[in-house]
């Protein structure tokens, strides 16, 4: 393919499932229909993702928290209560 | 007469009235109350000397709004024991966790390591250190538990357990070197009362440490997965927002806590097997979660 400015010759590249045909020369960018759509879509996702949480402030050997390891169900369990209160 | 009737008779002569009651506590200490008055019998392990600079530390001015003071600044002694009179408070409810003073705790914490050392008696080193090489050693069995613990306590630098008392202005450590300030020893929740303000108690492990070994239980707690997060992050944020000096400069309390607070898990995993023994019992959930623990900290 051609490029439609200056008549370059296009190439065609693949990013994250998106066709991009770009011009050897002027280095122009053309998008098929409903490309330019896809990268929009892609473009508000990245937005709007929360940012990804802290690592757990925790030492090295630390249970991973959370999730089905934390063991913190336990408050009335009686030999966890009686860690909390004595030596 | 007995070791509970001479000190329900000391209770008395301090004021107490009423029957006297034994309060439960460690197996190798008596506690008995008549009314407003308490009266320990220390471990035989507790000598009359070391005592003394401790309980003379809580009576001081210094430590006012702190430490809970005895009602005497002596040590008596009764049948060869060390014994102590203080006033009654009110302890933390065990039923009411949700409530637990953890804030109020870290902030006490905070002040008293900030005590300036001049001020006090010659104080004896902190007894963290040498209360978790005891734990350690109380387990007599040799199974694959005992093994585990003894390699994640061996693990630690062992000059903690046998080196000289610290010297104020510490020793250089891999982070910098150690804090030598005022520290209680071993904390946890009962060691908290409320007499119109909540104030530490117990002064037999007080004297001159690393005081991120008082932060190193909640500490072990968290990292063992017993401590909900939140928590954890109160504690130790009251803490840091209270001035205190036990972590250093630096935004990795870790840095500091990493060594206490595995010497603190290796205790509590050895504090549970001699109890799970003693009952003829398995590790429970709880339990086994420290044990989990000791195994990260030696694969690490």
């Amino acid at each position: 393919m051609q490029c439609p400015k200056c008549r370059g010759n296009m190439r065609t590249y693949e990013r994250n499932g998106v066709h991009i045909e770009q011009c050897d020369n002027c280095r122009g960018i053309f998008l098929d229909y409903g490309e330019l759509e896809t990268l929009t879509q892609m473009e508000s996702r990245f937005h709007a993702a929360p940012p990804p949480p802290p690592p757990a402030a925790g030492p090295a050997w630390g249970a991973p928290h959370g999730g089905h390891y934390g063991h913190h169900g336990h408050h009335g369990q009686r030999s966890w209560v009686g860690m909390l209160f004595s030596t | 007469m007995g070791l509970e009737e001479e000190l329900a008779g000391i209770a008395g002569a301090y004021g107490g009235t009423g029957a006297p009651v034994v309060h439960p506590t460690r197996t190798d200490v008596v506690v008995v109350r008549r009314g407003e008055v308490v009266v320990k019998a220390h471990s035989a392990r507790d000598h009359a000397e070391a005592l003394r600079p401790r309980l003379r530390a809580a009576a001081s001015a210094a430590l006012t709004g702190v430490m809970l003071p005895p009602l005497t600044p002596e040590v008596l002694q009764v049948a060869g024991r060390a014994v102590t009179v203080w006033p009654a408070g009110r302890p933390v409810a065990q039923d009411e966790l949700d409530d637990a003073p953890w804030e109020e705790g870290a902030r006490l914490l905070a002040a008293l390591h900030a005590v300036p050392l001049t001020g006090l008696p010659g104080l004896p080193a902190a007894g963290g250190p040498a209360r978790a090489a005891r734990a350690v050693r109380r387990m007599t069995a040799d199974g694959p538990v005992e093994r585990l613990v003894r390699r994640a306590f061996d693990g630690l630098p062992q000059e903690l357990f046998h080196g000289p008392a610290p010297e104020p202005f510490g020793a250089v450590g891999e982070a910098g070197p150690l804090p030598a300030l005022l520290t209680h020893g071993d904390w946890h929740l009962g060691q908290l009362v409320r007499r119109g303000r909540w104030l530490l108690i117990d002064v037999d492990d007080l004297g001159v440490g690393d005081p991120a070994w008082d932060l190193a239980r909640p500490a072990a707690w968290y990292a063992a997965g017993l401590l909900d997060p939140a928590v954890w992050e109160r504690f130790l944020g009251a803490y840091l927002a209270s001035g205190g000096p036990a972590l250093g400069r630096g935004d990795d309390p870790w840095r500091r806590l990493d060594v206490p607070a595995r010497a603190l898990t290796v205790q509590l995993a050895a504090v549970a097997v001699v109890n799970a023994a003693g009952e003829s019992r398995e590790l429970d959930e709880v339990e086994h979660s420290l044990i989990e623990a000791c195994n990260r900290i030696v694969r690490v």
